[in-house]
């Protein structure tokens, strides 16, 4: 096949890249131009697409010998990921970038522009498997579990499923590193990436603030008794404990936790962590990532991409879907994706709508 | 296979430059074999240019025979030559040093005028003098074929004429138009302004001699005739004082240290000396090929727009493929083994839209769909052929991509 491996300068999608040459595609290097303004160097573990990523991209694809070329898909993501996410704040909601990125952009804009241009698939450093027929193919959690990234792919079709390519799903993370160096990829050390790429300083809050501006408005307890001042409801997520800036304690000393967030009235409801325990999840915005399954179901339900999984029972209903977990789960936000399992097949996403 | 067979034969082309369909010569030109064995033979030899003993003494002689080759070439004397480490050098130094020189002489003179086209080379010393040096800068339009609108900058010139330079290229990197510097120079002298230009792309391409053209600075690059990478030369009067931009062991008058590179002058003559003994002959053949080349892209892909001037660059061919999107374009010419360029600069790895382009009046979506084919002395029917056999699939496949995307 002809694949576009999107490269973005670390280790797993370099590795992924190489894999795909091997098993015998003939393969692409793109690096995706995410912001207008790239920064020179990247600081840490943060941040991605600064000119030091492409560059390291470029050097990986020199050693695999792929041609490599970079895409400028900064007002794709400007538009569907870092507007999405503000606005998404703004209503109250947590949205997860990443899900939105690989769900607008590589399994989007990317596929498409290459099947214009010729290719079959693309590749990516995901750690995910696919198992099945080539004209079927299923989603399934990697085989490290801990780095397992099922999560953040649970938003494709089976047709953008049937384009892909995970080469890096049935390794562990710490053998890829090690393979990175045998082939001589000089980004084998380097630091994997955490938290939203585009925001660099890792201050959510802050960032989210700059954008949305301050707007002060009430912290209340559950019976609306005023606790303190906030400085825009939307800088907080339900479950959030510190930061609250609650100077009177609670009756009975124990910490509070954001409860809820209501975006109309811009007020911050906190509470004990028993207040946060939910059991039931409604989701809306299905992206079925094969067959929807009818009637009743067992499986696993997983909100967070590194969280969890938990049993649960669930059933499709028209556009939404209901999730009754069987043990109590403590802190969900609306706007999360729930994302349903078989096993360890990834059967589809929904986003959370209200929780019970 | 389709992309494993390239690369096997990408590696052979570095073999045998007839594998590949190299359409890219104003990018870099493949080294002439005379200037190749001139630079391979001196690498063996041991001096430096300034040292007094014999060794230095030989090595000095290669080096100045290189300059009177140089100075010959280009229509100069030898004492006008000074020698860099690249085009961009010798524009920082041209454009600075003409800059910081006349400030001295009076403060006043802190204007530049230059082109809404000019080189990266050429703006970003202008811009950067801007944002720290205090400078003033007046970017003067061009017509939709990339000519400059001359009387606009007699216009400027008139309206207040303390002016620090005027830096306007010979011919355009990206389409090749020649520009009206006769003119330029005529109106900035009669006003006692120095001018610079850029002839990087024009030298060892049309005919150009710097003393008929009554040039001030003049900038030319090795590695676009037939020389080495890593070398140029800004060629200056002797009447024109520059302030050195880099300072050292005061090799080149004082204007330009650090120690000489002899391979690659002794090269970069050889390479002078055989693009100006050549100069029609190459020329016309280029000219042919172009127009066999524009011709037959045409009769592929009717819609598509050929970009320039007339009067332009003999090698460049470009165009506009409403609807498809340059770095497409440029990825599937370059799977079939068609290099080429968008000709535009790639500011932090991102490709931009030409600001050439741009300033020609096309849109931001015209300019992403543009590409350049660039010819040179090496380049033969064989090139055409290949880029006319697959330029109207790669076209075809190009747009597919450009509506699948949003911009």
């Amino acid at each position: 096949m002809r694949v576009i491996a999107a490269m973005s300068g670390g280790v797993d999608s370099a590795v992924a890249a190489a894999r795909a040459v091997e098993a015998g595609h003939d393969v692409v290097g793109v690096h995706l131009a995410l912001s207008a303004n790239p920064q020179a160097y990247r600081s840490g573990a943060r941040g991605c697409c600064t000119i030091e990523d492409s560059r390291d991209a470029r050097r990986a694809a020199d050693v695999i010998g792929i041609p490599f070329y970079i895409w400028d898909m900064a007002e794709e993501f400007r538009a569907d990921v870092v507007e999405n996410f503000i606005s998404e704040y703004a209503a109250g909601n947590t949205p997860n970038p990443c899900l939105r990125c690989n769900e607008k952009i590589k399994f989007e804009a990317v596929l498409n522009r290459g099947i214009a241009m010729g290719f079959d698939a693309v590749v990516t450093g995901h750690y995910a498997q696919l198992r099945g027929s080539a004209e079927a193919p299923t989603l399934h959690r990697a085989v490290d579990h801990g780095k397992d990234q099922s999560y953040v792919l649970a938003v494709l079709t089976p047709e953008q499923i049937r384009h892909s390519l995970f080469p890096l799903g049935d390794t562990p993370k710490e053998e890829i590193r090690k393979e990175a160096e045998r082939r001589g990829l000089s980004v084998a050390n380097k630091p994997d990436s955490h938290d939203i790429c585009f925001i660099p300083s890792g201050d959510n809050a802050g960032w989210l603030r700059d954008r949305l501006g301050v707007s002060e408005g009430p912290i209340v307890d559950e019976e609306g008794n005023r606790l303190g001042t906030h400085q825009g409801a939307f800088t907080y997520t339900i479950g959030q404990r510190k930061g609250l800036g609650i100077s009177q304690p609670s009756d009975d000393g124990r910490a509070r936790y954001v409860l809820k967030i209501e975006p109309v009235s811009n007020t911050v409801v906190v509470g004990a962590h028993e207040a946060l325990a939910i059991s039931t999840i409604l989701g809306e915005k299905l992206r079925m990532c094969g067959p929807t399954p009818v009637g009743i179901n067992r499986g696993f339900a997983q909100v967070r991409a590194h969280g969890a999984a938990i049993p649960c029972t669930y059933q499709f209903v028209g556009d939404g879907v209901t999730v009754t977990l069987d043990e109590p789960l403590h802190g969900l936000a609306t706007g999360q994706a729930v994302v349903l399992y078989e096993d360890d097949r990834v059967v589809g996403s929904a986003t959370v709508t209200a929780t019970i | 296979m389709w992309c494993r067979k390239l690369r096997q034969e990408s590696w052979r082309a570095n073999l045998d430059v007839a594998m590949s369909t190299y359409l890219d010569h104003a990018a870099t030109t493949p080294m002439s074999d005379a200037a190749r064995r001139a630079m391979i033979d001196e690498l063996g030899n041991l001096g430096n240019p300034s040292s007094l003993h014999a060794s230095g003494r030989r090595s000095r002689k290669v080096v100045e025979e290189a300059r009177e080759a140089i100075a010959t070439a280009v229509g100069a004397t030898p004492g006008e030559i000074v020698l860099t480490g690249s085009g961009t050098e010798a524009n920082n130094l041209a454009i600075k040093g003409l800059y910081w020189k006349r400030i001295q002489e009076e403060p006043k003179n802190k204007r530049i005028i230059s082109s809404s086209i000019e080189h990266h080379a050429v703006m970003d010393p202008i811009q950067w003098l801007v944002d720290h040096e205090g400078a003033e800068v007046t970017w003067i339009s061009v017509n939709d074929r990339a000519r400059l609108n001359v009387e606009e900058l007699v216009a400027e010139i008139e309206r207040d004429p303390q002016v620090a330079l005027v830096s306007i290229m010979f011919a355009n990197n990206e389409v090749g138009t020649l520009q009206p510097l006769d003119r330029v120079i005529e109106v900035a002298h009669k006003y006692g302004i120095p001018v610079h230009t850029d002839a990087v792309q024009a030298f060892g391409k049309v005919p150009l001699s710097f003393k008929e053209l009554d040039v001030d600075a003049m900038t030319i690059s090795g590695h676009k005739i037939g020389g080495p990478l890593g070398i140029g030369a800004l060629i200056v009067k002797k009447s024109v004082n520059l302030t050195p931009v880099l300072h050292g062991g005061g090799q080149e008058r004082d204007i330009r240290s650090g120690t000489l590179d002899t391979p690659a002058i002794r090269a970069l003559g050889v390479a002078a000396t055989e693009a100006a003994e050549q100069l029609s002959e190459r020329a016309l053949r280029m000219v042919e090929l172009r127009r066999e080349l524009t011709a037959r892209v045409l009769a592929e892909v009717p819609d598509a727009r050929a970009n320039g001037d007339e009067l332009a660059l003999p090698g460049i061919a470009h165009f506009t493929f409403a609807g498809a999107e340059g770095d497409a374009l440029l990825l599937l010419l370059d799977a079939q083994g068609i290099e080429s360029s968008t000709g535009s600069a790639c500011s932090a790895g991102v490709p931009r839209p030409s600001h050439v382009l741009l300033a020609m009046g096309m849109s931001e979506v015209d300019a992403r769909a543009s590409l350049r084919f660039s010819l040179g002395f090496s380049s033969t029917s064989q090139d055409v052929d290949a880029l006319v056999s697959v330029i109207g699939g790669v076209v075809e496949r190009a747009r597919k991509a450009g509506q699948v995307s949003k911009r």
